[in-house]
């Protein structure tokens, strides 16, 4: 229901963003930091969701959503439900690193100083890079409209690995 | 909540009407009340509640919409070491059991607590109930330090000592005595930490914890206001991470007791390293440098270059009052560096010495796999060595390091090979499987009952409804059989 408000920008597959289309339940996520799950607001495109901001999965799946300015990009995806396996395991507490994203660099540039704190959960994150933040503590800002944000590939690689096993 | 598990098994029903006559047959042998049918949807049997039992089950029910997961687990109670190892003053890290409750809840997955796989059931009977079946058992035993002394009083696994005070059954008896001034914990990884910290914190920090209320009253009146934390190798090998030492670093009115002369040599080093490993050594030279305040009424400490060789006994032959060291120098280069010793030995004194030198799996059944020299169910990209249909996942399969977004992705990994080869006939489906109504009928026959997830949400209301009168998150059951009295009444 969340993601009949995305663009789907559907680079390799049409699976993305369909959430669990046998299951009776959507599948979604709780963010008890911040309990508002799927707002009626969000879901009838109320005017102020206007920044514009693409995603690239595990997979290199992307999906481009409107934002509500000030949301936290781990808020994003989970109200909009988005396709990335495990994201945000701690639920924006700083204790996981699993809502790691990788930013263009000049939006990297600009965006506000990070804390040590940040840091040391990075640090532990896979596929760390010079531009790389935590979606949780990144707050959805005007200037980023049309910014594109990546989820790192080791996952991908590894399947990659493995579907090449499998198809022998 | 009962009622939202009614209406799910209803919808659930509604769902697979059309295939109800071909359940019917298999059901009606079975004896058994539930709808669903395994006509064409695999079924997958879960050994284990902890995180990677949860997340190998969620990324099977995503990936595959007809997949039936159910998850066994030994104890009454779901979630593995978030809840008896994950440290009390980390409360943050347990939101993920919120996505386990939910992987719970869903309408395909079932967990079955109370069932000792191995002893109540097989793994030859959940194979043959099973299409498939992944073992995620973690790792539920220590690595001995092997030395004399280790079993005299005062002397204490790391495991044991965490599984006391986050309030594992089997621990609850462990009573530590913290009359001594110096503790000793051996091993320099983040469960080593974790320790340090409960016995450092201010006891008004962690009273508002979930830490079991038994340990709260021994921690209030420990004298321990020195714990050094021992490692084998130098700074650049250390194990643990930045978050944990800047936890230590934090704690009130205690100081920071190092040697300036284990950390020769390593400002020249800082330069070439990586940036997680550079931090972290940063951040221990600036408390190397900070040292202590006279304000300070504890210490924390590490000493690195030192392997323990004996567990010195008092006059009476039965308690710990030291720990003799081996000095070592380091050969070899980055991750093969090994310690080695000078010769050189040194005593220290302490009444309470903790091994924390790692986590080790034990083999479940003699019909599984198991590589005794690494400790884990040998592994092909979560394939069980040699044994069709049996797959692993989380600390079982890797061995016991990694953080919990670790088990994660090796779980999503393992669910992934193994959806992979259901689809490429690996795993044969063409078989119709009893899964939980045969395990359950077997189960009832042999006098176990389970405990089902509403049954331990009965246990996590009381738990919840005694930690408020305390102003705690939760007050763990401590002993198996009141859980069960919660469970089933
Ligand atoms: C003290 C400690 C603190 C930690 N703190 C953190 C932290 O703060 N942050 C972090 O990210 N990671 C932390 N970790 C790491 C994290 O806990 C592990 O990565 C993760 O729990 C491993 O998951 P697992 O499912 O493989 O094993 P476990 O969590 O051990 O789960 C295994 C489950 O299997 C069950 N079981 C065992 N034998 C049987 C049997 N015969 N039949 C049925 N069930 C059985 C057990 O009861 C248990 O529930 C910590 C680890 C420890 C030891
Ligand atoms: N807050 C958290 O995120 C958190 C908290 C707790 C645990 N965890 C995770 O859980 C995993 C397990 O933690 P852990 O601390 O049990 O394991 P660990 O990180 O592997 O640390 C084990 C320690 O024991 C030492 N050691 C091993 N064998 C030894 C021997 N024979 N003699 C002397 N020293 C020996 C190791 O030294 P060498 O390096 O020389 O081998 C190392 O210092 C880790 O991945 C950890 O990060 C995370
Ligand atoms: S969600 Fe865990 S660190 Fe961001």
């Amino acid at each position: 229901m969340a993601s009949r408000m995305c663009v789907q920008v559907l680079a390799r597959s049409s699976l993305a963003l369909v959430c669990h289309p046998g299951s009776t339940r959507p599948h979604l996520r709780f963010l008890h930091t911040a309990p508002k799950l799927c707002s009626q607001s969000q879901q009838n495109g109320s005017s102020d969701s206007k920044v514009l901001v693409h995603f690239v999965n595990q997979s290199g799946v992307k999906s481009s959503v409107f934002v509500t300015e000030g949301e936290s990009l781990l808020d994003v995806v989970i109200k909009k439900n988005l396709d990335i396996s495990g994201f945000g395991a701690c639920e924006g507490t700083l204790a996981c690193s699993t809502c790691h994203l990788i930013f263009e660099e000049s939006v990297y540039d600009k965006l506000e100083p990070i804390v040590d704190e940040e840091t040391d959960m990075l640090d532990l994150a896979y596929g760390l890079t010079k531009t790389s933040r935590l979606g949780c503590q990144v707050t959805v800002e005007h200037w980023m409209d049309g910014m594109t944000v990546r989820v790192p590939h080791e996952i991908n690689d590894q399947r990659g690995k493995q579907e090449a096993v499998s198809s022998k | 909540m009962k009622r939202m598990t009614m209406i799910n098994f209803m919808k659930g029903s509604v769902m697979k009407i059309h295939r109800l006559s071909r359940a019917y047959r298999c059901l009606s042998a079975e004896g058994g009340v539930r709808v669903f049918s395994s006509a064409s949807g695999p079924r997958v049997c879960v050994v284990g509640g902890g995180p990677a039992g949860f997340y190998t089950a969620q990324q099977l029910l995503k990936a595959r919409q007809d997949a039936i997961v159910d998850i066994y687990e030994r104890l009454p109670v779901p979630f593995g070491l978030v809840r008896f190892g994950v440290a009390p003053d980390h409360p943050e890290v347990k939101n993920v059991i919120n996505t386990f409750t939910q992987t719970a809840q869903h309408e395909r997955c079932s967990f079955y607590g109370n069932v000792n796989v191995g002893k109540d059931v097989t793994i030859e009977e959940l194979r043959r109930a099973y299409h498939a079946v992944v073992l995620s058992y973690g790792a539920e035993g220590n690595r001995s330090m092997k030395i004399p002394g280790e079993d005299l009083s005062g002397v204490f696994s790391a495991k044991d000592f965490v599984g006391w005070y986050n309030g594992l059954p089997s621990n609850k008896e462990l009573c530590p005595d913290l009359s001594s001034e110096t503790a000793v914990i051996l091993g320099q990884g983040n469960v080593a930490l974790d320790v340090a910290r409960i016995l450092l914190s201010p006891v008004d920090m962690l009273k508002e914890t979930d830490i079991t209320q038994n340990s709260l009253a021994v921690l209030a009146g420990s004298n321990v206001r020195r714990v050094l934390v021992v490692g084998r190798r130098g700074p650049l090998q250390i194990a643990c991470t930045i978050k944990e030492v800047r936890e230590m670093v934090n704690l009130p009115n205690t100081g920071a007791d190092m040697l300036p002369s284990d950390f020769e040599g390593i400002a020249e080093a800082l330069k070439d390293l990586p940036r997680p490993r550079k931090r972290l050594t940063e951040l221990m030279m600036k408390a190397v440098k900070e040292g202590r305040d006279d304000k300070d009424q504890k210490c924390w400490g590490f000493r690195f270059f030192r392997s323990p060789v004996e567990v010195i006994a008092g006059a009476d032959g039965r308690t710990a009052t030291g720990i003799r060291l081996a000095l070592n120098k380091l050969e070899g280069s980055g991750e093969g560096t090994r310690a080695v010793p000078t010769g050189q030995l040194e005593d220290l004194e302490c009444g309470l010495i903790i091994s924390s030198i790692g986590y080790k799996s034990f083999p479940i059944d003699p019909t599984v796999p198991f590589d005794p020299r690494r400790a884990i169910v040998p592994n092909a990209m979560g394939r069980v060595q040699d044994t069709t249909g049996l797959y692993c996942s989380g600390w079982v399969k890797r061995g016991p390091t990694g953080v919990i977004a670790t088990t994660m992705n090796d779980s999503f990994d393992t669910a992934r090979v193994l959806v992979q080869d259901m689809e490429a006939g690996e795993v044969d489906l063409s078989v119709n499987k009893p899964g939980a109504q045969a395990i359950t009928a077997l189960l009832r026959t042999r006098g176990v009952r389970t405990v089902l997830f509403p049954q331990w949400e009965k246990i996590n209301a009381e738990e919840e409804k005694r930690g408020k009168s305390l102003g705690k998150p939760r007050e763990k059951l401590l002993d198996v059989d009141e859980m069960l009295k919660i469970a089933w009444s």
